[in-house]
């Protein structure tokens, strides 16, 4: 297959080829829930589906890990059978933006580090991922740019981008080759089509800059320098650790293992449930001593796990600018305000420094 | 939504069985456990494994024997939460599952052919027993040997047996003291950070072993570097609540560290710096 390989849809064949990934299997895409609020959900039509949309209440990675998923099935009792599960079904996913690309590459590096984690890794292979570029901003409270996740950065099998008049197609794998075969609604690009993907890509160049005023390879290091900034303080007195800005993160994975038994008590299961590092018993120890009893300390970890941490272990950043953070929000903690205070705080440092 | 069986969960558990149970304390309870089909748990001083009760759910816990013990392997259980009030109940012959063993447990290489300092507090000395016993049955491996030994009350020390039977050995020294003393006590009072002073030792080849309760590690530790114990010398052991045992659940991080993998036993130098530590 040609490394640069791109198709044309026609809009009035959209139509089709969502019927047609439709009737294959599950076709999961972004639909509009009222009050500016999208979920990804399944659809079978094109009239369901949001083309223009700010980034869904959750992110995909419901469908990568489960809120709730089984990891063992068991019987009790002398004869007891544990059997260790993973529940899964193919799905194509459309109209991913590339920040939510992104965070599916995040989860794909925890998950596949050693101990590898089979649930996540099973799942994830019968997922085909169709990826859907924004032309401007979604809103005022993203920062992709800052993030490098702006722009397709792989991730995808298939990615979309909305020319006006038709979709230019960038097929990447062999399974998106597949799903585009079978719909037979395509046709080749030629060089006219290349070269408007061009111009729109400048134009956005233009509209995209980094959100907050600094230069992304800088941040580590600033955050080796804020630990113990004044700005954590201030969310410990506004943050209601209730949990939302984790649950809709595309990149947090943290969670509780419960077991649960049914009436007969001798059948029973061994689930995994999302969980979030800004409740207060997250790090508590059956003994009673919890090591993040200070709401700033558990802001600061959330932050710290997006821009510091991973940065050692992955080489890359853990937020991708989605905004969905600030969006859910109660107390209106914003992850834009939160960088430019470090970054006042941090140059105020340095400027102390030198004086 | 298909159900698939795999056979390469990260989760899956090891049949294990209850072999032998000992109360030591009001909450302390012993076990010895052996694997199914005699497999081999083939732990490191220092790891832990994850003690399962289905329908009730996991602990991490940390192996309290020596390797060297190779056909069944010990715990030592406090009786604190849902699972280990639970274990507490189980008797001889019931069966648990297991995972592990995880993490990083004392670096036995790199100890062998140097002095070793043992500092236990309360049921630091649960991981540590595993360290102490394996050192004893490797005796000649290893230089000095010096064991202290700190907890609240008498009433509440651990494993009372053995501790007469490592203060009886020529070959290794061996110092116990209690926060408060009861009629019957005739040895130390006072916290254990008293009773460093005392111990005579090279600091240069002395490695220290380190396991308490959060409280006790920064009275240690200054203590230790007054002996003039290397930073990276000195080994902590951190417990901290954990699911997955796996680097993955996010609930043991000590800033960027997960302790259930690059942990639970750390040399103070790479951890020194760490707020989230101590």
């Amino acid at each position: 297959m040609e490394d640069l390989h791109y198709l044309i849809l026609k809009k009035e064949r959209f139509h089709d080829f969502v019927r047609s990934v439709s009737e294959v299997g599950k076709l999961v895409a972004p639909v509009p829930k009222g009050f500016n609020n999208f979920a990804f959900e399944a659809v079978t039509s094109a009239g369901e589906i949001a083309l223009r949309y700010i980034p869904t209440i959750l992110p995909l990675k419901k469908f990568f890990m489960p809120q709730r998923e089984t990891l063992l099935e068991f019987s009790t009792g002398r004869k007891g059978v544990v059997n260790a599960v993973v529940e899964c079904e193919p799905v194509t996913i459309f109209g991913a933006h590339t920040c939510d690309l992104a965070g599916i590459q995040c989860l794909n590096m925890v998950f596949s580090e050693r101990p590898r984690d089979q649930n996540y890794l099973t799942r994830k292979n019968q997922i085909a991922l169709i990826g859907l570029e924004c032309n401007e901003y979604c809103d005022q409270y993203a920062n992709c740019h800052l993030v490098n996740a702006s722009f397709p950065g792989g991730g995808y099998d298939i990615f979309f981008t909305d020319l006006g008049e038709f979709f230019i197609v960038h097929v990447k794998t062999q399974a998106g080759d597949m799903i585009v075969g079978a719909a037979g609604t395509f046709e080749k690009a030629d060089s006219s089509h290349i070269n408007e993907l061009k111009k729109m890509r400048t134009q956005k160049r233009k509209i995209f800059n980094n959100e907050v005023p600094v230069d992304s390879r800088q941040i580590p290091e600033m955050f080796d320098r804020s630990f113990r900034a004044r700005v954590w303080k201030e969310l410990d007195e506004r943050c209601l650790a209730c949990g939302n800005c984790t649950n809709v993160c595309p990149t947090c994975y943290c969670f509780d293992i419960r077991d649960e038994l049914d009436l007969s008590l001798k059948h029973g299961i061994r689930y995994r449930v999302w969980d979030s590092c800004q409740l207060e018993p997250f790090a508590r120890v059956a003994g009673g001593m919890n090591f993040r009893k200070e709401r700033a300390a558990r802001q600061r970890h959330r932050y710290y796990r997006k821009f510091r941490y991973p940065v050692d272990r992955f080489a890359r950043f853990f937020c991708t600018g989605c905004g969905r953070c600030t969006r859910t929000c109660m107390a209106d903690i914003s992850l834009k305000e939160t960088l430019n205070e470090l970054i006042k705080e941090s140059e105020d440092r340095v400027w102390k420094k030198w004086l | 939504m298909e159900k698939v069986v795999i056979k390469d969960s990260a989760y899956r558990l090891r049949k294990a069985k209850i072999l032998h149970t000992k109360k030591l304390t009001a909450n302390e309870k012993f076990f010895e456990i052996a694997l199914a089909d005699g497999e081999l748990l083939d732990h490191e001083p220092g790891q832990f494994v994850m003690i399962s009760l289905l329908g009730i759910g996991e602990v991490p816990i940390s192996v309290s024997s020596s390797p060297t013990k190779r056909e069944s392997f010990d715990i030592c259980v406090r009786a604190v939460g849902k699972v280990t009030r639970s274990l507490h109940k189980l008797k001889a012959g019931s069966e648990i599952g297991i995972r592990g063993p995880y993490g990083q447990g004392f670096p036995i290489q790199i100890l062998e052919g140097n002095d070793l300092l043992i500092v236990a507090g309360g049921l630091g000395i649960a991981p540590l027993r595993s360290l102490i016993k394996y050192v004893i049955d490797n005796r000649r491996d290893f230089g000095k040997i010096h064991i202290l030994l700190g907890c609240k009350e008498p009433k509440e020390l651990l494993f009372s047996d053995e501790l007469d039977e490592w203060n009886s050995r020529a070959d290794l020294y061996y110092a116990c003291t209690v926060d408060r003393a009861d009629p019957d006590w005739a040895g130390n009072v006072g916290l254990i950070t008293t009773l460093i002073p005392g111990v005579d030792l090279d600091p240069q080849r002395t490695f220290a072993a380190v396991v308490g309760p959060p409280v006790m590690y920064n009275f240690v530790i200054k203590e230790l570097l007054a002996k003039g114990i290397p930073e990276r010398q000195i080994l902590l052991s951190f417990e901290r609540n954990m699911k997955c045992g796996n680097g993955k659940c996010g609930r043991c991080q000590i800033q960027n560290l997960y302790v259930c993998q690059n942990g639970p036993v750390f040399n103070y130098e790479r951890i020194k710096n760490l707020s989230e530590a101590f």
